[in-house]
């Protein structure tokens, strides 16, 4: 399917973060989240709010973050780092 | 009106989901309630045809008023569902209009208790009692909630993904093309149409998601809940001013703006007289009485955390006051538990891993069979025992304040099940989207801290339950064990447990029976 087509630029990898962030806090703003700090101790989620995150970008992009790569996609620059990688 | 909890003393309904004729059955839900803590949707306990409704959208009401009336099956009074008795107007395309009878007299009459005297015998009056006796309101499904299909026609085929994206983004599932196999909706298809939704002169067709600049805010911050209600309404996010985090919008703010007027069959916000500011500050708003002080302003985030507040301040004294705690603690060696959900997860996509949390409920759950004195309510001078597990779980909401929503019959559940019942608990009560059930039913409450690296947790029991299970944080601890010494991952369970209906002996065998389970987690 055309779906799962590589997301090209950075700049929509970190759009399609920052959005699926606003889905697991409704009530935080993305926007003034600092993209070298702790997504975790920023938007202040438990681990199952980050497990329904990390669940949402697999189902928005087809990729699998193992759990073993969670301290890779810590902060909102790593995580597009982490995404591009992967999908490239 | 439901008691949704012990700290709950009124609550105000926000929207029908019911009108009447509408034919309901058991668990279906009919109205969303607001409470000092959230938005609650409220199920009917039975099944029949919603008679009359009895209290109109944006009024406030004691515990126990009466919501409408439920006739049985046959019953005569306007069992017809089309041709309504008295000429009331059910007007088709909007569900939430209540009968134009019940309007009129809305401002002459005092709220509650007036309608409940005058309410007929069949009315069924919800009782601060046993809360699953409590709701009694109505049902079939409506399509105001963008999540449920119409009533006749099969639910379209879509994700729970992209069902969970439409409610948030407020699209209507059947107006949706489905591009998956056999026509499923998937997400992306909801993103298009939410897209296609927000910008209507976007080319049409295009799959592509728009391309914002980085100046350009996402799109309107919003609550999903307000996104509901403001399409529901037919009012502009854009114009609403906010006054959640950050200047995100709440559905308070929506409904503030363009409040739920009952009589008014014009819902679209220009047709309405009222001020286009932002809601009146707390200071600014009247104190007299105000003629038709029926309908309450729709309070701040402010007032919502205050009010907030007390609901748990009047819950937890209560317990304090009237129930005597004792408490036990307990380390268990997490080792073995561990291990095997390394070893499952290994195996599985991202989708189906499991947490650490669904062991500990589980175990938490089952442990229950062992000693059934920790599961159930304190009433009347009695305790009485759930043969049900409805694990209450403690969620911390970010705007501040707590709450604890059930996993209904956690006990018979698998792992997989429970997990995703976790995650969706926690997803819902996120965005205040909660059912009147899951915050009576609790049998037990658990709490969870070690997210928050708390290593142990003693909690305060949460009436008319009679137990507490807390769950510290996972830490490396030397563990001695056949004359070794070793580091192994620990936790500390705890119990806050009524001493009325159990004794401190039973309390420990609870905790152990919690151990012996999570040292087996292949059995669980």
């Amino acid at each position: 399917m055309t779906m799962k087509a590589p997301i090209a630029s950075e700049s929509e990898l970190r759009s399609t973060v920052l959005e699926l962030l606003s889905q697991v806090a409704p009530d935080s703003d993305p926007n003034a989240i600092d993209p070298d700090a702790s997504i975790q101790d920023q938007l202040d989620i438990d681990s199952i709010d980050f497990l329904n995150f990390i669940m949402s970008v697999h189902e928005r992009t087809g990729i699998d973050i193992a759990e073993r790569d969670y301290t890779k996609v810590a902060t909102v620059n790593d995580c597009v780092r982490y995404l591009a990688g992967k999908a490239g | 009106m439901p008691s949704l909890g012990a700290d709950m003393d009124a609550g105000r309904l926000l929207e029908w989901y019911v009108k009447p004729g509408d034919a309901v059955k058991r668990g279906d839900i009919v109205a969303l309630v607001d409470t000092d803590k959230a938005a609650i949707e409220v199920e009917v306990f039975e099944d029949g045809v919603v008679g009359e409704l009895l209290v109109p959208p944006g009024e406030k009401v004691p515990v126990g008023t009466p919501l409408a009336t439920i006739l049985a099956e046959g019953e005569p009074v306007g069992a017809a569902p089309a041709g309504t008795p008295a000429g009331i107007p059910v007007v088709p395309e909007a569900p939430t209009v209540p009968p134009s009878a019940a309007v009129p007299e809305r401002p002459a009459t005092p709220p509650a208790p007036a309608a409940a005297a005058a309410t007929p015998p069949t009315a069924v009056a919800a009782g601060t009692a046993p809360p699953s006796e409590a709701a009694a309101t109505a049902v079939a499904e409506r399509p105001t909630v963008a999540e449920r299909a119409p009533a006749a026609p099969p639910r379209p085929h879509a994700t729970p993904a992209a069902r969970n994206h439409a409610r948030a983004e407020g699209v209507d599932l059947a107006s949706v093309t489905g591009s998956g196999r056999h026509g499923v909706i998937t997400c992306q298809d909801v993103e298009a149409a939410a897209a296609a939704q927000r910008a209507p002169t976007a080319a049409p067709g295009a799959a592509t998601k728009p391309d914002r600049g980085p100046e350009e805010p996402l799109r309107v911050r919003a609550s999903p809940l307000a996104r509901k209600v403001a399409q529901r309404l037919g009012v502009d996010l854009a114009s609403v001013p906010g006054t959640g985090p950050h200047g995100e919008i709440t559905w308070h703010d929506v409904e503030a703006f363009g409040g739920p007027l009952p009589s008014a069959p014009e819902p679209r916000p220009a047709a309405r007289p009222e001020p286009v500011g932002p809601p009146a500050a707390e200071g600014a708003r009247p104190t007299g009485a105000t003629p038709t002080a029926a309908r309450e302003a729709a309070p701040t985030s402010d007032e919502r955390y205050a009010a907030m507040r007390r609901a748990i301040a009047a819950a937890m004294s209560k317990s304090k006051r009237e129930i005597p705690h004792y408490y036990l603690s307990q380390r268990i060696d997490m080792s073995a538990a561990l291990a095997r959900l390394e070893e499952t997860n290994l195996a599985r996509s991202v989708t189906e891993r499991l947490l650490p949390a669904a062991l500990l409920l589980k175990a938490a759950a089952l442990a229950t069979h062992d000693v059934p004195e920790v599961n159930g309510f304190y009433r009347e001078g009695g305790f009485e025992p759930s043969d049900a597990v409805h694990l209450g779980v403690g969620i911390s909401l970010r705007q501040g304040g707590l709450i604890a929503p059930a996993i209904h019959d956690a006990d018979r559940k698998d792992l997989d099940t429970l997990m995703a019942d976790l995650r969706d608990l926690v997803k819902r009560a996120r965005n205040l989207q909660l059912r009147s059930s899951e915050m009576t039913d609790a049998t037990l409450t658990t709490t969870m801290l070690g997210d928050q690296g708390v290593e142990s947790v003693f909690g305060i029991v949460y009436p008319p339950q009679v137990a507490l299970v807390g769950f510290g944080r996972v830490v490396e601890r030397p563990w001695a064990e056949h004359g070794m010494l070793a580091a192994r991952p620990t936790l500390t369970v705890t119990l806050a447990a009524d001493h009325r209906a159990s004794d401190g002996h039973r309390g420990g065998l609870y905790l152990s029976a919690i151990e012996r389970r999570l040292l087996k987690p292949e059995e669980l």
